[in-house]
């Protein structure tokens, strides 16, 4: 079975009542949701004025990284398409305002009215085409150019995902480039395939001059931090990455065979190892007739 | 859902050119007690449409807030934890969201409202 749920389900069925459960009930869950949108809440670089911000939590599920929030102080709309995990969120109280709704289909808010956007887990869902009148692409445009009309001027969105292959990453970054947000990503441990997080930092339009690029970087374990240039794209490159997505290879079928050539090349070398070969003759490798 | 979240919403479906703001039918609304930040509210007054507020609050059942406002009238206390009662105090429980270009109701249960739109709204 794939790990990964977004090739099980849509989110709106694989969130169901039992998987929803998880997350009251796992502390080990309750606890990374809580560390990866403190990071998150840390990326968005709010300004340091004490004041109250209006942010958004985008797949708030059950109100675990909307909690994060409301601890730091600020208000919040979360929207999420999982009534199962909206249930959940009521129940643990949740102090935003909860949304059922799709963000496939566009952020239904009024322009320039939010101060930030988080969203953990969550964006690679759009990468999926779960009913026949999917296309991930239009869905992702919709998704990101709603969300920078209703960003105000200057504010950030951070999105911590789990991209499949460098092609859905790829696919993310040039919808959000589309929609006019600029940033790029932030990894978290780039050395650790399991601790491994990656952050998509976004910036709608022009930043004000108090906060300093100097907060955009990654952790990493040994003090090294590693921001979003050249030495990430190089780790990028030495991932592997598993896809049952990825299409077989087809072996090379040539019609007329390997040829007398290639066949001569492997009796050396099994004679090489010091295998028993037949003798090269004038039938090795020949031609048959069509009738064969 | 509280009047703040009222306030950002609009109808998203294709082809609605203003879906601002919803028309509220409130069958059950609610309070909640929360704690007042005068700086907050101050920061929001600048995003509010009023007067989409003031009809939200008025469907809600709240007629207290004063029709016309500038900002100075953001200086009076009394008028503060009355803007602060209206927009994070109320809670919409049950009733529904309506889009004031097309009719379409959004309902609302257990405070959620469902802005899902169908495959043929997209």
């Amino acid at each position: 079975m794939s790990s990964r749920p977004e090739l099980l389900a849509p989110p709106e069925v694989f969130y169901d009542d039992t998987e929803a459960r998880k997350y009251t009930s796992s502390s080990r869950i309750i606890e990374i949701q809580a560390s990866l949108s403190e990071r998150a809440l840390e990326l968005l670089a709010l300004p340091d004025d004490d004041i109250p911000k209006l942010l958004l939590d985008i797949g708030c599920g059950s109100g675990l990284s909307g909690e994060t929030l409301s601890e730091n102080g600020h208000h919040w709309i979360g929207l999420d398409i999982s009534l199962s995990m909206l249930d959940v969120a009521l129940e643990r109280e949740a102090e935003g305002d909860l949304l059922l709704g799709d963000m496939g289909q566009g952020l239904g808010l009024r322009p320039g009215v939010i101060d930030g956007a988080i969203s953990i887990s969550a964006v690679q869902w759009l990468c999926n085409a779960d009913k026949s009148s999917h296309n991930p692409r239009l869905r992702l445009k919709a998704f990101f150019t709603s969300l920078y009309k209703c960003l105000t001027n200057g504010a950030r969105a951070v999105f911590q995902l789990y991209p499949e292959n460098l092609q859905q990453r790829e696919l993310i970054l040039n919808a959000a480039m589309h929609a006019g947000f600029s940033g790029g990503i932030v990894m978290d441990y780039p050395h650790s395939s399991k601790k491994r997080k990656e952050f998509l930092v976004l910036t709608c339009g022009q930043r004000s001059v108090n906060t300093s690029a100097s907060s955009i970087k990654g952790k990493g374990e040994d003090g090294e931090s590693w921001s979003d240039d050249e030495s990430e794209d190089e780790e990028n490159k030495t991932v592997s990455i598993s896809d049952r997505h990825r299409p077989r290879k087809k072996q090379k079928h040539n019609k007329s065979g390997k040829g007398k050539e290639w066949i001569m090349r492997k009796k050396d070398q099994m004679r090489r190892r010091g295998n028993e070969v037949p003798p090269d003759t004038k039938y090795t490798g020949r031609k048959r007739k069509a009738r064969f | 859902m509280r009047l703040l979240t009222h306030n950002m919403l609009s109808s998203n479906i294709k082809g609605v050119t203003n879906g601002f703001p919803l028309r509220i039918e409130a069958e059950k609304v609610v309070e909640k007690t929360v704690e007042m930040n005068a700086d907050f509210l101050k920061k929001m007054f600048e995003k509010i449409q009023w007067k989409a507020f003031i009809d939200a609050s008025r469907a809600m059942g709240y007629t207290e807030l004063p029709e016309e406002v500038d900002p100075t009238t953001l200086e009076s206390d009394e008028f503060l934890s009355k803007f602060h009662h209206a927009l994070l105090e109320l809670h919409l429980e049950e009733g529904a969201l309506v889009c004031p270009e097309t009719g379409r109701r959004f309902p609302v249960n257990k405070g959620i409202p469902n802005m899902l739109l169908h495959e043929d709204e997209v």
